[in-house]
């Protein structure tokens, strides 16, 4: 190919880079207005700036791609499907809630607001560009963009010993898993010689790999798993979770257990069904001969909900605790993967998106209640109904949801969950699940308990602003009507699969 | 000598040493060097297979460029982030660094 043609096909390939494009101008636009002087401290310009550039990317990856495989774009290292166009969106969504909650959050000071911005819709960067692309490569390097900005951002108040050191807890353990997973990729590019995935994934599924190097694809689907269990924060890489959630401010931790969740989660899917699993039929997988990985994911699933749960019932610092919930629900999201049906990656979508909403909800409030003089801990919430009646009411709401009681919308996500579970017969596994919920209700009704019927200790002001009503008002919204509506989601989502 | 095994025997050498490292090692900067080892045994093996089984499209060669350079800003942030934290705890060791925990 000589040079014309290939620079024709670059430029054709940002018809379909929208989201990419958008987030890169907005972060160049975030950075030079960060450094003129007498915007330093102004919130508002830089919150205005960043909605306008998330809505720009919003409405750039709106336009849907047919049927069919997708275009691959900028050297076939990308590919435009409606998997990666569903993640773009969730992603920037994220994006747009986390700024939100920073905006009307004191413990990011205004000083440092403009770097909080920038850095969350840099790693919003990372993470869109990790979820279109197709090649080791750029899986690679996306996945590190992510990673590298996100230690910062949760090292954003490095003046406290907390945020330090929860920085560097993050810092640690996510360079060693990366670094574990990129001596897998090592391991596969020698196997099948090439980076495309999809390429690999025909050469390893092939009928000449089957019979040899049963050791070494046992050592590659681990190698794989660990940088992805940490991005999700599942066993045995949940360790950091508590600690980094605990240490980085509010809404920081509120886009952590979504944003590169969701991200560790699109990578999960993308490499584990192309590189060893391959389609069979119309709506199932077959799993490498080699190693069965779906069992080794089923178990992995079972302990991270168990252990999330068990070790939620006693905390008493409410991020601590939310924090120990998302390691369940990284859990119960597992389950899905280990399926290896459609039904199962439905499931998981769906999950993630009512997981959006409820988790940030909760976040939110957690963001509202630290603004007055209150705090994480759970003394805080005792009585809080009386004086923040709105506030209580939506966090009811979000917990619930994350219970999985009906009407809420994660009682809706999590039947899809299971039934697609039951479907595959993994029976032992549901049942493993449904102790779990019981054991979640413990503690979110503590919460819940705390909130309403408990006497109050401490007596401050919780300062609830009209933006945050605004955003916990937005969040509860979708928890509440997904739990009765959700057909139309249903059905976007049963299209990307 | 000149073969890939003993290319992959080093890189996995480095690669043991450098796990072993991560988790033995109590010095923030010990365990730094050890994940560098991590990322390098990685990038040997990147080298090598380029070499020996698909040497055509360099693939593995500019692989190795853009890990070098991820791993420069992955140690350039942990640096950073280990400095910040040495003013509050005048220390380097792992262990000392325990106030979050429950």
């Amino acid at each position: 190919m000589d040079l014309v043609q290939i620079a024709r096909s670059n430029l054709e390939g940002f018809r379909y880079a929208g989201t990419e494009v958008a987030l890169c101008v907005l972060i160049v636009a975030l950075l030079l207005s960060g450094v003129i002087l007498p915007f330093r401290k102004n919130r508002r310009l830089f919150l205005i700036i960043s909605m306008l550039g998330l809505a720009l990317a919003m409405t750039a990856s709106l336009k849907q791609p047919g049927a069919g495989k997708g275009v691959r774009y900028f050297a076939d290292l990308f590919l435009w499907d409606s998997f990666s166009v569903f993640f773009k969106l969730f992603f920037v969504a994220a994006a747009a809630f986390t700024i939100l909650m920073a905006q009307m959050n004191r413990e990011v000071e205004d000083y440092e607001f403009n770097e909080c911005c920038l850095l969350v819709v840099s790693v919003t960067l990372g993470m869109v560009l990790l979820a279109s692309s197709v090649d080791l490569l750029m899986i690679y390097l996306a996945f590190e963009t992510m990673s590298l900005l996100s230690y910062l951002l949760v090292g954003i108040r490095f003046r406290e010993a907390r945020g330090g050191e929860a920085a560097l807890k993050y810092v640690l353990y996510g360079a060693f898993t990366s670094g574990v997973m990129l001596f897998g990729f090592s391991l596969v590019y020698g196997l099948a010689g090439t980076t495309d995935i999809m390429e690999i994934g025909r050469i390893l599924n092939s009928a000449h790999m089957a019979g040899q190097n049963r050791a070494l694809f046992v050592l590659m689907v681990l190698f794989f798993l660990a940088g992805l269990l940490f991005k999700t924060a599942s066993f045995p890489f949940h360790i950091w979770c508590p600690d980094v959630y605990e240490g980085a401010p509010t809404p920081v931790t509120a886009f952590l257990s979504v944003g590169p969740k969701a991200a560790g989660f699109a990578v999960f899917i993308r490499l584990f069904y192309t590189l060893f699993a391959r389609e069979v039929g119309d709506q199932g997988f077959a799993a490498i001969e080699q190693v069965d990985w779906p069992a080794i994911v089923a178990v992995i699933s079972a302990i991270t909900m168990s252990l999330g749960n068990l070790s939620a019932i006693h905390q008493d610092n409410v991020k601590r605790l939310l924090a120990y919930s998302s390691i369940a629900h990284a859990g119960y999201l597992l389950m899905g993967i280990a399926c290896l049906d459609k039904l199962g990656l439905e499931a998981v979508a769906f999950y993630l998106v009512v997981y959006l909403f409820m988790n940030l909800g909760a976040f939110a409030v957690v963001t509202a209640v630290n603004n007055g003089e209150g705090g994480e801990d759970i003394r805080f919430y005792r009585g809080l109904s009386a004086r923040a009646p709105m506030a209580c009411v939506a966090m009811a709401v979000f917990l619930f949801s994350l219970i999985g009681i009906p009407p809420f919308a994660g009682f809706v996500g999590k039947v899809f969950l299971f039934s697609a579970v039951i479907l595959k017969k993994y029976y032992w596994l549901a049942i493993v699940a449904a102790i779990n919920t019981v054991i979640s209700l413990y503690y979110y009704v503590r919460l819940i308990k705390a909130m309403f019927i408990d006497q109050a200790e401490v007596s401050f002001e919780p300062r609830v602003s009209g933006v945050s009503y605004a955003v916990i008002g937005a969040l509860a919204l979708p928890t509440l009507v997904l739990g009765v509506y959700w057909q139309p989601l249903a059905a976007f989502i049963e299209s990307i699969f | 000598m000149n073969s890939l095994t003993t290319y992959l025997l080093i890189a996995a050498m480095l690669f043991t040493i450098g796990l072993f490292g991560v988790l033995r090692r109590r010095s923030l900067i010990a365990m730094l060097i050890s994940i560098e080892l991590m990322l390098n045994a990685a990038s040997i093996n990147f080298l090598a297979f380029t070499k020996f089984v698909s040497p055509d499209p360099a693939t593995g060669q500019i692989y190795v460029l853009l890990i070098m350079g991820v791993a420069a800003a992955e140690v350039a942030i942990a640096l950073a982030i280990i400095i910040s934290l040495y003013r509050w705890l005048r220390t380097i060791d792992i262990e000392r660094a325990d106030r979050l925990r429950g």
